[in-house]
């Protein structure tokens, strides 16, 4: 029984309250981008099994058209962004900084926004198989940045049951408002698409939750609800990360998904808006998700914006498009909490990339020498998962991996970062965390 | 007065009770262990370094004084060291050739290209995972000197380009580095595998070379030179085929125009060949600006003026 736990004193106690900076695009419309001259698609885009290609060099394709199939279940399947033809399947730079296998695609100088693939589908006599199977064909995945295929999540496991559908509108990171957006423009996709979730996992409630600092977005949904719909919209006080489903959880029902667990443990699936959105909007059509809503933000950036673009869209068009000054210091992709810097403006955006954000050289503080740690504690009092990150921080350094894992729950760190924001020492305690979980996993690899 | 005496009694025959069954337990329970085995373990450098296969010193003196291994399994031990351990056991010293760790990269600051600054926790691991930390070969040497603090037996330096050198001399091929690399760079070898590719890069010939100028660029003049089935290109890189080593000379090198493949020399290190391109910059390369120079780090918002 812990404070979160009672009813009326539940709000996310723990975490930081970060400067949100989301005034300069939370009140823009989104607008669309212009295709790039070549758009790069990964095959891995997603959490699980890549895809494999469909096409073959020099072939032409048809903007919606498949390009890439999934193998097997936990993975997705590609479709061509834009009408044009394949140049080539190579390696190309992603985000972390690894190649790996892309489809080139170059779009025809007169390729057309309009999309020719598709058909229409009935979904209200579709059986919850069915919905699994025809969301698998849209290639739809987590658009909060996790990536991971959002059929697997719509499949209830083996021996659960499923009562409540989540549906997560915090977006809690700084400077990101494309969810935001999204919410206050197409909330009846939105709701759509809460309601194929809720019939594939055979929840008879959803409760949407957004956070306090997104007005016009609580509106617009409570607006295009109805009230026999099920679905509730429920606004919580803003606070980072309550976008962590974990916390939201939390903070909307009381519950606690067990360390190691999943929503479904508890009896909930927890799907972010946008990702709702997409399904609410192709499955009826039975088309692909070829483009996403990304946040173009951060100081060096002339135009800020929330873009519509291509998946496979490389940073430096989306960057040149909305404009940037010259003095660009820092590239990062998705929040500038958990988000990850950039060496290359070749990355493409994909389909888990939030917002690109790009910091010029003056807006940032510049790099601390790293103190020791005092003890002070505060970044035991701000970890939303009760841990111990100053004592993790300690083993890291001396490499004392498995402490970590088997002590320290290691794992349950979901890398929020709120332990580096608050560390007066300016321990980069992520950082350690990351290395230690990567260290664990190639140990377990040569074991 | 008695029940002082009776007290002392008791105790005094509970004392000679256990002290019999300890006695009887020291005999029926004893396990003989050879005692050449301490001997043997007291001449071990005791590093504990796990290159002899074993784990520890310890269990390395069970398998010599069994007869199992040779005494030149351990490649930490000295010479005298080697033949005072074979002469106490009466066994032939064993003939194990010393291995060394080989870093398949030569890519320093001042010949291969950086894309992107790298700040933040100065390990090469973490560089690693921040979208490769920022050097434009994916395959190549990060030079953070992960390795260099991984050696035990500070057998690794860093030169002045951010490249570590292996001294053939220290190493004792106990494989901390070849662990501690997160670009996978080195691997152990015997001395005798003189000649080296010291490169990783897959890329085809002209754009491995404008990511750094010493790339193997799979032209494949050193196949041509060596004597059959010697070298092969795979993937645009040059692969020796070690189980030919000894049809190995210095004639491939000689061709290479970039340098990738050199002679692994034991006193003057690795030497290239005649028409390799001499690189006289001793300067590191700028992060390109037409790149845009990032910098790479983790969490940004907690530079971000509060």
């Amino acid at each position: 029984m812990n404070i979160e736990s009672i009813p009326g004193l539940r709000r996310l106690w723990r975490g930081v309250h970060v400067p949100d900076y989301k005034e300069t695009t939370n009140h823009l419309p989104i607008r669309r981008l212009p295709f790039p001259p070549l758009l790069i698609i990964p095959l891995s885009q997603h959490a699980g099994a890549p895809a494999v290609p469909l096409v073959r060099a020099g072939q032409e394709v048809v903007r919606g058209e498949p390009i890439a199939r999934a193998d097997g279940f936990v993975s997705v399947p590609m479709h061509a962004p834009a009408t044009g033809r394949i140049e080539r399947i190579d390696l190309s730079p992603s985000a972390r900084g690894t190649l790996a296998q892309a489809i080139f695609l170059r779009p025809y100088p007169s390729a057309s926004q309009e999309i020719l693939y598709g058909e229409p589908q009935d979904i209200e006599h579709m059986s919850p198989a069915e919905i699994v199977a025809a969301v698998q064909q849209t290639g739809v995945v987590g658009l909060g940045g996790a990536a991971f295929p959002t059929h697997v999540k719509l499949k209830v496991p083996e021996g659960k049951s499923i009562d409540t559908v989540v549906v997560n509108g915090c977006e809690c990171e700084p400077y990101l408002t494309s969810d935001h957006r999204v919410m206050v423009e197409q909330p009846h996709e939105v709701l759509h698409g809460a309601r194929i979730a809720m019939k594939a996992v055979g929840a008879p409630r959803a409760v949407v939750g957004v956070e306090d600092n997104k007005p016009d977005a609580v509106d617009a949904l409570r607006k295009a609800n109805t009230a026999d719909s099920g679905i509730t919209i429920e606004a919580v006080p803003a606070k980072y990360p309550q976008g962590a489903e974990k916390m939201l959880v939390k903070v909307l029902l009381g519950r606690e998904i067990p360390s190691g667990g999943l929503p479904a443990d508890v009896g909930l699936a927890v799907f972010n808006v946008a990702t709702l959105a997409q399904i609410g909007d192709l499955l009826p059509r039975r088309q692909g998700l070829i483009e996403r809503v990304v946040t173009v933000s951060g100081p060096a950036v002339t135009r800020p914006g929330n873009y519509l673009m291509a998946i496979g869209t490389p940073l430096r068009w989306a960057l040149e498009q909305a404009g940037c000054a010259a003095n660009v210091s820092r590239v990062v992709l998705g929040g500038p909490m958990m988000g990850a810097a950039v060496s290359s403006l070749e990355v493409p955006v994909t389909k888990g990339v939030t917002g690109i954000l790009a910091f010029s050289s003056g807006s940032l503080n510049g790099q601390h020498a790293i103190l020791p740690c005092i003890h002070c504690g505060r970044c035991v009092d701000v970890c939303p998962l009760h841990l111990n990150p100053s004592q993790m921080g300690l083993l890291a350094r001396k490499q004392r991996y498995e402490e970590m894992q088997a002590e320290l729950h290691l794992y349950d760190c979901f890398e929020c970062g709120c332990c580096s924001y608050v560390c007066p020492s300016h321990i980069p305690l992520v950082q350690y965390f990351r290395v230690a979980k990567q260290a664990l996993r190639e140990r377990k690899v040569q074991a | 007065m008695t029940e002082f005496l009776i007290a002392c009694i008791v105790m005094f025959a509970i004392g000679v009770v256990l002290a019999a069954l300890l006695a009887y337990a020291d005999k029926k329970l004893y396990v003989y262990e050879d005692p050449r085995i301490d001997e043997v373990e007291a001449m071990l450098p005791k590093a504990n370094c796990g290159a002899c296969g074993s784990a520890g010193c310890r269990a390395f003196a069970e398998k010599l004084v069994a007869g199992e291994v040779s005494p030149s399994k351990c490649t930490v031990s000295s010479e005298e060291a080697l033949l005072q351990i074979a002469a106490y056991l009466n066994v032939d010293r064993g003939s194990q050739e010393k291995r060394v760790a080989r870093l398949a990269c030569a890519g320093g600051t001042h010949v291969a290209r950086r894309r992107a600054g790298y700040e933040g926790l100065q390990s090469c691991r973490a560089a690693a995972l921040i979208s490769g930390g920022g050097k434009v070969c994916a395959w190549g040497c990060l030079g953070l000197a992960d390795c260099e603090r991984a050696c035990s037996f500070n057998a690794i330096d860093m030169d002045e380009h951010g490249i570590p050198v292996v001294s053939e001399a220290l190493c004792t091929a106990c494989g901390d580095c070849v662990v501690a690399c997160p670009k996978d760079l080195f691997s152990l070898h015997p001395v005798s595998h003189r000649l080296w590719v010291a490169c990783r890069s897959l890329y085809e010939g002209a754009l491995a070379e404008s990511e750094c100028e010493v790339a193997c660029t799979g032209c494949g003049r050193c196949a041509l030179d060596a004597p059959p089935g010697l070298i092969q290109i795979v993937d645009h890189l040059a692969v020796i085929d070690y189980s030919k080593n000894h049809l190995a000379t210095q004639t491939p090198i000689q061709r290479c125009p970039t340098g990738a493949i050199v002679w692994m020399d034991a006193v003057r290190g690795p030497i290239k060949g005649v028409e390799a391109k001499v690189i006289t910059r001793r300067t590191p390369l700028p992060v390109e600006l037409a790149d845009l120079p990032l910098a790479a780090a983790a969490a940004v918002a907690r530079e971000m003026p509060k």
